[in-house]
């Protein structure tokens, strides 16, 4: 035992743990977020069940989110009775959803209260544009108070109604979001004509002729909007024509509106290709929807959209900037102790904590720059800021910034690597240092910074804390590119996946009902940053090889 | 390629084809302009990123550079006082808009007149009856505006200096002065015997009007008026209450109430300062008294800070010092009992302070002094911003303005010396900071950071202690976390680990650098911190279980027979360990109620309320987990290649004179590699350190001052996060905030630099061996 203890042996396992730990923690947390923001969408099955409470014999119906195992006392403290003779106890959460009737959609129940689980095929999940989940059974289908379907047949005409009342949903948020938008857009504009002419202080002779050309405008807008307030009122009656009687598992009965269901489903009686197209289908809806009841349900596409394009924008800086400093750090500057200096301090940038960048950005470009912007172009808007505030531009600048030392070390790199030869054989034919380096040396070294931006790409998606200062919100009222003039909005605040995550696990009114979509958000900002981040390194390694064969 | 040799090839063979000379020193030349335009090109441009990298710091630099200026007072001019010269002034005022003086004085009578030139405006005689003299005069707080003067036959006239704005058309502003009399312009009662009134105080409460004063026969009055207004009619009635309060039957100088009307403080002519507890004025009781002047020395000015928590007495040796009521919490002394306390004590004049005035939002104030000379101090940071001889004559008045821009002051000739003044950050100072500081209210010196609030009256605590402590705490227990995690992996993946292993783990760490913090952060605060708080007794069985069940694997491998053992390739433990800890956490977890209740009576968590120790449900244990996983990638990463690029020709030597595995691992990998371990760690510690989102998902914010690791903690970096998009730009605050990012900016590049520069020596040394 002691020799064994003398060989090392047993430090060798030891440290073999260590990593074996974190290899797990690593593979553990990636499976815990796959496997969480995946079954988001699954459509898990209906469990009706009895439970008593409080004496009571209650149904249940819903799914079943959470199971954990308690001592018993804790249960006892919290005064629920239970058997004297119990040490543990095991209590599910159940999603009952129907928060408009019984205010609580997550109900924990004990299991020995419980009685068996069934799975009735009648069962119907219920996804509402309001008020959550319905969890119940359909009962008869009414058009205008007057019952038209009912019984086996109910189900093929309310798939059929309920994709009617959708196309209506959206062409009405068509109306809204585009037209309505486009039409308070232009009047927004034309107030600011004015704003302008105040300004400038126009003599009044000068002024009519815009005056009347800006008034006969609003008149044609406002009849405009008029004709869009009627179609969309039609829209809505139209929507509303349809109703769902359903009934809850305590037997009430209650009328849902068609217009207010995205979805109904019976996930018992799916079959398994049919469960595959509604998750499907749901994904799809995920990714593509906008959010709603305060970014708890719904979609996260204005997200995605947000992260993208502040992450283009910045790409757009911070690749030529970075990889400009980077040949003038490697070709064109004296090397010398000074320049060492430089260089680490410009690797050690990258360390800086990204909050720092976002103290500055917020001082120095939000404030600083864009304060002076608006003074100079847009007069006529203050008070009221135009990039005076947060917003995608000064974002993306600031993410630039964060990420400039990554691409310039990055490109460092492959330019170190060309091997002299190349660079020599180049020089000795003649050509100048420019036609060199431009010729032959950036394309041989292009995989190196595509590697470099990919990485800044990678860490910019992911930062948070710095955009919270400089241009991030938890709900934009519109994407940051639309068919507006300019088209490009940089002025306009955006959405981010990071910050959503943030926002709706933890500022949220209703953590429970949002945590599986936090848990999705969370899927899609890994997948994104993990097929960056592996892409960067598939192509460092191409490269190594590449060059380890020319360099031979 | 070919293509190219072959028309050059052709061209050779027909000379016709080539350009011709100047063609080709045109060429030649405009390739030459290209490359230069492209050097210049290129330095401008990479010099400029560079520079634009290194403003980065220069700008946080000058965001918090005003912090550090004083005050500035600049003398703006000089008059004589157009009315009443000859009169004493009790005081005088300045309304927000820079264009109105206001003078009472001591007869009675209020001046108006234009603040640049000392044009008289307005003359306001008050309603003193013939035959009846001032004998008193006070003020209550300046943000009220509110005075109050003491008559001979023991009544009080009440006077707000109020103003008034009219836009008497668009864009034309005028400042009227427009004197309020809240109790009406007659004198109201004050003392019923009549007897006149030697010292005098008011202060306005939420409905009533409250006046102390003294009489010459030396009783202390205490009288509150309370106006009616009648909705119909609107008559106003006055409905008036008097108490007597108890008394030492010395004549007392200045008289103090605050804002409430519980606290009436009072100091006499030897130099003590009274108390009197008239919260409930029915039974007032005389509470303390406390001598406040050195031997010789008597009190000549006493006012009451904004908020009127803390007063400051100057005396006629020039001495001025904060007091302030504290709480006594010894067990016998019940609730509310307060007794005088002196926190702190500023520059000293050179004369005897002559006039007193606090700032109208702030904890400052101005003080003049017979020398002639001019003061601005600050309470809460105990700073002396401004401190100087402004006037040959000596001063016996002075307002400042509500807007701390400016300040007048008189001098006893009657002329009127007016100064700009630049005060923005008269709360920070290095003691403020880093100190123990004695806030209002508080009943010893502490550090606190609490920074806004929504009453003007409240005092911002601006200490960084807290914060920096919380960063060091998070950071710490990241690191005991990930340190020897990451250590040890590192060490096992570069020389234990068989190649082809290698090859598979340290990208699949190495990627996790990559993973956004967000993600860790709402990891650690909904998934980890319910579930450690319902698990607690698991952190502490795996932590011993893990590495015994290690051993235990360990021995039994040892102990199988050669042939088999011989089976399994070296460098394979760490995959046979993977199932262990799968099995051991899975049992621990589902061993963890059954131990709360063995050992516990079923909850730890009560059972640490029980023994003492504060239980939050997100705490730095659970930011330590979070936070060290998000540094193992890091330190991981760059110990193990320190440790894998150990040259071979050392450890195959070791070996090769008989040393064991482990034993070249300790003797000779692990020192030569130790500097890059080291300069591992200092990344890994600057990355805790700066990392922002995971404490503020996974911590409760709070910025107590504790290592207790079941309790939370703010960090410099979440402070930032949190307060900065609230503050007012170019406020203390936020240029405090500046501070902070600053700070962090400074240690975490210093951490790094070190680091570096560590790494590039190892780098070399390896060249060397």
């Amino acid at each position: 035992m002691r020799n064994w203890f003398k060989s090392g042996d047993p430090w060798i396992w030891m440290i073999g743990g260590a990593l074996s730990i974190s290899v797990i923690m690593v593979v553990g947390l990636l499976l815990l977020i796959a496997v969480r923001g995946f079954s988001h969408f699954w459509p898990s099955p209906i469990v009706e069940t009895t439970a008593v409470v409080e004496g009571e014999q209650v149904r249940v119906l819903g799914v079943v989110t959470n199971s954990e195992t308690l001592p018993a006392d804790r249960i006892r403290e919290s005064g629920q009775i239970i058997d004297d003779d119990a040490i543990l106890v095991t209590r599910h959460l159940f999603k009952v959803g129907n928060r408009d009737i019984t205010g609580r959609d997550f109900v924990w129940y004990l299991e020995s209260t419980l009685s068996d689980f069934r799975y009735p095929e009648n069962a119907m999940m219920v996804e509402r544009r309001e008020w959550g989940n319905f969890y119940g059974y359909p009962l008869r289908l009414e058009e205008a108070g007057v019952p038209v379907a009912g019984g086996d047949e109910l189900w093929p005409v309310l798939q059929e109604r309920i994709v009617r009342a959708n196309e209506l949903h959206g062409q009405i948020q068509q109306i809204e979001r585009y037209e309505i938008g486009r039409i308070n857009g232009e009047l927004e504009r034309l107030r600011l004509e004015e704003r302008k002419m105040d300004h400038r202080q126009l003599p009044a002779a000068e002024r009519a002729p815009i005056q009347r050309v800006i008034d006969q405008r609003r008149q044609a807008l406002e009849a405009e909007y008029e004709v869009l307030r009627i179609q969309r009122e039609e829209l809505q009656e139209r929507a509303r024509r349809d109703v769902l009687i359903a009934q809850t598992a305590n037997g009430i009965e209650t009328p849902i509106n068609l217009s207010n269901i995205v979805m109904a489903s019976r996930n018992n009686a799916l079959s398994p290709p049919g469960k595959l197209a509604f998750y499907g289908h749901r994904i799809k809806d995920f990714l593509t929807g906008f959010p709603r009841e305060a970014n708890t349900e719904g979609g996260i596409f204005p997200a995605i959209f947000g992260t993208v394009t502040m992450v283009l924008i910045m790409s757009v800086f911070v690749t030529p900037f970075g990889v400009l400093a980077a040949i003038y750090l490697r070709e064109y500057a004296r090397q010398g102790p000074l320049l060492k200096m430089i260089r680490v301090s410009v690797y050690n940038l990258a360390g800086v904590p990204s909050i720092v960048f976002g103290v500055f950005g917020l001082g120095f470009f939000v404030y600083l720059v864009g304060g002076s912007i608006d003074n100079l172009f847009y007069p006529e808007r203050l008070p009221a800021p135009t990039f005076g505030t947060p917003g995608l531009f000064w974002a993306s600048l600031t993410l630039a910034l964060l990420t400039l030392p990554v691409v310039i070390v990055s490109t460092e790199e492959g330019l170190a690597r060309i091997p002299r030869t190349i660079r020599e054989g180049s020089l000795a034919l003649g050509a100048t240092k420019w036609e060199t380096l431009w010729k032959v040396v950036v394309p041989l070294s292009a995989p190196a910074m595509m590697t470099g931006l990919i990485l800044a790409v990678a860490r910019a998606a992911g930062e948070v804390a710095p955009l919270m200062l400089v241009g991030v919100v938890k709900l934009a009222p519109s994407l940051p590119v639309d068919g507006q003039f300019p088209f490009i909005h940089l002025d306009r605040k955006i959405m981010h996946l990071g910050f959503h995550i943030y926002d709706v696990g933890f500022q949220s009114p209703n953590v429970e009902a949002a945590r599986p979509l936090v848990y999705a958000t969370a899927l899609t900002l890994v997948v994104l940053i993990l097929v960056l981040n592996l892409t960067a390194i598939a192509i460092r390694n191409r490269l190594r090889e590449k060059y380890r064969a020319e360099g031979d | 390629m070919t293509n190219s040799v072959n028309r050059t090839s052709e061209a050779l063979s027909d000379s016709s084809y080539l350009p011709s000379r100047e063609a080709m020193a045109r060429r030649r030349q405009r390739r030459y302009l290209a490359d230069g335009a492209a050097r210049w090109m290129v330095r401008a441009g990479g010099g400029g990123v560079v520079i634009a990298l290194a403003l980065i710091f220069v700008y946080l630099f000058s965001e918090v550079v005003p912090l550090l200026r004083g005050a500035t007072v600049e003398p703006a001019y000089s008059y004589e006082l157009p009315a009443g010269a000859s009169e004493e002034t009790p005081l005088l005022g300045l309304e927000r808009y820079g264009e109105i003086v206001m003078r009472y004085s001591a007869s009675g009578r209020l001046f108006y007149f234009e603040r640049d030139t000392g044009a008289l405006l307005e003359e306001i005689d008050l309603n003193i009856p013939p035959g009846v003299s001032v004998t008193s005069f006070g003020n209550g707080e300046p943000r009220s505006r509110r005075t109050v003067f003491g008559l001979s036959d023991g009544t009080a006239i009440v006077v707000d200096h109020e103003f008034e704005l009219q836009f008497p058309e668009e864009g034309v502003r005028v400042v009227a002065p427009a004197p309020v009399f809240p109790v009406g312009d007659a004198p109201v009662v004050v003392d019923e015997d009549g007897v006149a009134l030697t010292a005098i105080t008011v202060q306005a409460a939420r409905e009533d009007i409250g006046v102390a004063a003294q009489s010459a026969d030396g009783r202390m009055l205490f009288v509150r008026y309370q106006v009616k207004t009648n909705f119909m009619t609107g008559d106003q009635q006055i409905e008036r209450r008097a108490y007597e309060l108890p008394t030492l039957l010395e004549p007392v100088e200045h008289l103090q109430l605050s804002a409430n009307l519980w606290n009436l403080i009072g100091a006499d002519q030897q130099g003590n300062l009274i108390y009197w507890d008239i919260s409930r004025p029915g039974d007032a009781l005389l509470r303390d008294r406390q001598i406040a002047s050195e031997a010789g020395e008597q009190i000549t000015a006493m006012q009451f800070l904004n908020g009127t928590f803390s007063f400051v007495v100057g005396t006629s040796s020039g001495r001025l010092a904060q007091w302030f009521l504290v709480r006594d919490e010894t067990e016998d002394a019940g609730d509310n009992i307060f007794f005088l306390e002196q926190a702190r004590e500023f520059s000293r004049h050179d004369g005897a302070i002559t006039a007193i005035q606090p700032e109208y939002s702030r904890k400052g104030f101005v003080a003049v002094d017979d020398s002639g000379g001019l003061g601005i101090h600050y309470g809460t940071s105990a700073r002396t911003l401004y401190l100087k001889q402004v006037s040959d004559r000596p001063l016996t008045a002075v307002a400042v303005s509500p807007v701390n821009n400016h300040v007048v002051a008189q001098d006893d000739q009657g002329r009127i010396h007016g100064f700009s003044v630049w005060n923005e950050h008269p709360e920070y100072s290095l003691k403020a900071l880093w100190g123990k500081v004695w806030y209002e209210g508080r009943s010893d010196p502490e550090y606190v950071w609490q920074a806004s609030s929504g009453s003007d009256a409240f005092e911002p605590k601006y200490s960084m202690v807290p914060l920096t402590i919380g960063t060091l705490k998070a950071a710490f227990f990241a690191m005991l976390f990930a340190m020897p995690l990451a250590i040890a992996g590192a060490i096992y993946t570069a020389y234990f680990m068989s190649p082809r292993l290698r090859g598979f783990v340290k990208p699949t760490i190495e990627v996790m650098e990559a993973l956004p913090t967000v993600i860790l952060g709402f990891l650690a605060g909904l998934w980890l911190a319910p579930f450690i708080e319902n698990h607690i007794p698991v952190v502490f069985t795996v932590l011993v279980g893990l590495p015994v069940a290690f051993l235990l694997v360990a021995y039994l491998f040892s102990r199988l027979p050669r042939h088999v053992r011989n089976r399994v390739p070296p460098g394979w433990e760490a995959v046979f360990l993977l199932p262990v800890i799968v099995g051991v956490t899975w049992l621990m977890v589902s061993l963890s109620p059954l131990i709360e209740i063995w050992f516990f009576d079923g909850s730890m968590r009560q059972w640490f309320t029980d023994i003492g120790i504060t239980y939050d449900q997100r705490n730095a244990l659970v930011v330590g987990i979070a936070m060290g996983f998000a540094v193992i990638p890091t330190i991981f990463s760059i110990a193990e290649d320190a440790v894998f690029t150990v040259p071979k020709h050392l450890t195959q030597g070791s070996l090769a004179l008989g040393a064991t595995a482990w034993q070249t691992v300790t003797m000779v990998v692990l020192l030569t590699a130790s500097p890059g371990i080291f300069s591992a760690v200092m990344i890994g510690f600057g990355r805790a350190v700066g990392e922002t989102m995971i404490v503020l998902m996974a911590t409760g914010n709070s910025p107590v001052l504790n290592f207790n690791i079941f309790e939370g903690m703010r960090t410099l970096s979440a402070n930032i996060a949190v307060e900065l998009p609230e503050t007012a730009v170019g406020s203390t605050h936020f240029r405090i905030l500046f501070l902070a990012g600053l700070v962090l900016f400074a240690i975490t590049f210093v951490v790094n630099t070190i680091a570096e520069i560590v790494r590039q020596r190892l780098r070399a040394r390896y060249s060397n061996l």
